[in-house]
């Protein structure tokens, strides 16, 4: 296991969770290196979705569901009862695995969050707009079009547009369910880019069923398996030599 | 690729192949160097050019097992353990590839050699050489049965075939004080102890590579006792 160092910036200690009766995580304990792109792998049903939208109480929105263990998040549960999830959502964003952009303009797809967070002003908008369109490097591809439907974009597009409008919201922690699996080889690549460039100001933690792209952008992997963290290890490790015979069933495809 | 099989069955198949066509260049090097040896002992030159000639044949493999090996590579994009065994295979077939070549400059010294007398009964070429080939073997066996105790007994064999070279090169050396005739001849029985000499560290890379592939650990290039499989632990 990775041991605590000050530049973790999430902390997951001893954490068990429930769909109702059914049990999708068991004793996982796994730290979060501020700045690096962790990536969360395993099959189907191995809990490592669960466990990425435990990180921003997003299960909350699920009836039945209960949290054991700690989420630590700037020396705060984040599961405490005096914590709010809306804040913690706002510090930790998420990026989905299908583009779900609001069918509205670009502009204000960007500017939603901000604007429900009290910003008004009409220049602080603008400004947040295009910081968020360069960073999520759409900038160029959109400047022109602002006030048209963020539908209208491609998929790949429709994708930095969410990725944008997260990063709007100045988030510390970035959450990627799956956010290239419905998109081409060529827009995968450009957000794989867009990964590397982010993590110097963000912290990532990406679930893909791509091992490959897992390999490819990410500092750190945890496997999963039936709801447990089986092995946690840099990323080049994991892949070349892994400590755990069942990472290295998986990841070589001799599973089942 | 012991253990559990791939899902996809073409892959695990892929896999076996190259395993396999390695194994059969490790024959045919390890054929080169006895028949290139035996030409040499047993004064016959035809069979000395017959291994120059079937070189051709290990050159061959050598390419097709390094394409597959690319190939696989490409398509497959391996990791973990099947990721060590291709950059192993890569190596080990470079390996044995050269130990073919090393047959041919065995053989090509025993032509001229077996046109005079002996300058002596050949007695530590011989021993030397059942070393190697037994190296070969046992790396070529600690591949197949991914053993490392087997690669850590080769890499300890390395020594005998050292000191053997450095004893044929004294005895030789004088040889030659006493009678210059015999230098051209002791020359060219210098340069074949060389060759079997590097023969050898070529088995012992192959039983390092061996050590990576199993363990994910790289013990290349540390001194003797740090290069034991034993002493690593």
């Amino acid at each position: 296991m990775v041991t605590l160092l000050s530049d973790n910036i999430i902390e997951i200690k001893k954490v068990n969770f429930y769909y109702g009766a059914s049990k999708a995580l068991t004793d996982v304990t796994m730290d979060f290196k501020k700045n690096k792109v962790t990536a969360l792998i395993g099959p189907s049903g191995c809990g490592k979705s669960t466990l990425l939208r435990l990180l921003n109480r997003m299960n909350d929105l699920i009836d039945g569901t209960r949290v054991e263990g700690e989420v630590v998040f700037e020396d705060r549960n984040i599961y405490d009862p005096d914590v709010d999830p809306v804040e913690i959502r706002r510090r930790i964003g998420m990026v989905f695995q299908k583009p779900n952009p609001f069918p509205k303009s670009i502009f204000n797809n960007i500017t939603y969050g901000p604007k429900l967070g009290g910003v008004k002003n009409r220049s602080e908008l603008e400004a947040l707009v295009e910081q968020s369109l360069k960073q999520a490097s759409l900038w160029n591809e959109v400047k022109d079009i602002l006030n048209q439907s963020a539908m209208m974009l491609s998929g790949g597009q429709q994708q930095r547009i969410c990725i944008a409008r997260a990063l709007a919201m100045k988030p510390d922690v970035l959450l990627m369910d799956e956010p290239t699996s419905a998109l081409d080889p060529v827009s995968t690549a450009k957000i794989e880019e867009l990964i590397e460039e982010l993590k110097k100001k963000y912290t990532i933690i990406i679930v893909t069923h791509n091992m490959q792209q897992a390999a490819r952008i990410s500092d750190y992997t945890g496997f999963f398996y039936l709801g447990k963290l089986i092995e946690y290890n840099p990323t080049e490790k994991l892949f070349t030599t892994p400590d755990v015979k069942q990472t290295e069933e998986y990841i070589t495809g001799r599973f089942g | 690729m012991n253990g559990k099989e791939h899902t996809s069955k073409i892959y695990n198949r892929e896999l076996q192949e190259i395993k396999e066509n390695l194994l059969y260049l490790g024959g045919l090097a390890e054929k080169a160097i006895q028949n290139a040896m035996r030409s040499l002992l047993e004064r016959d030159s035809g069979l000395a050019r017959e291994v120059i000639e079937a070189d051709d044949r290990i050159n061959t493999l050598d390419k097709e097992i390094e394409e597959r090996c690319i190939d696989l590579v490409a398509l497959r994009q391996p990791v973990a353990r099947d990721l060590r065994f291709i950059a192993t295979a890569i190596k080990i077939n470079a390996h044995l590839e050269r130990i073919g070549d090393m047959a041919v400059n065995i053989a090509e010294k025993a032509i001229p050699l077996n046109e005079e007398p002996p300058v002596k009964p050949y007695i530590d070429l011989p021993r030397m050489s059942d070393t190697t080939q037994a190296m070969i073997r046992k790396s070529l066996d600690a591949l197949v049965k991914e053993d490392c105790d087997l690669a850590d007994e080769v890499i300890r064999e390395d020594e005998t075939v050292d000191n053997l070279n450095n004893q044929i090169f004294r005895e030789l050396v004088t040889f030659m004080l006493e009678d210059p005739r015999t230098i051209h001849r002791a020359l060219l029985i210098m340069q074949i102890s060389k060759n079997l000499e590097r023969i050898s560290d070529h088995a012992t890379s192959i039983a390092i590579m061996v050590i990576y592939l199993v363990t994910g650990r790289n013990i290349r290039h540390g001194n003797r006792a740090e290069k034991s499989f034993q002493n690593d632990i």
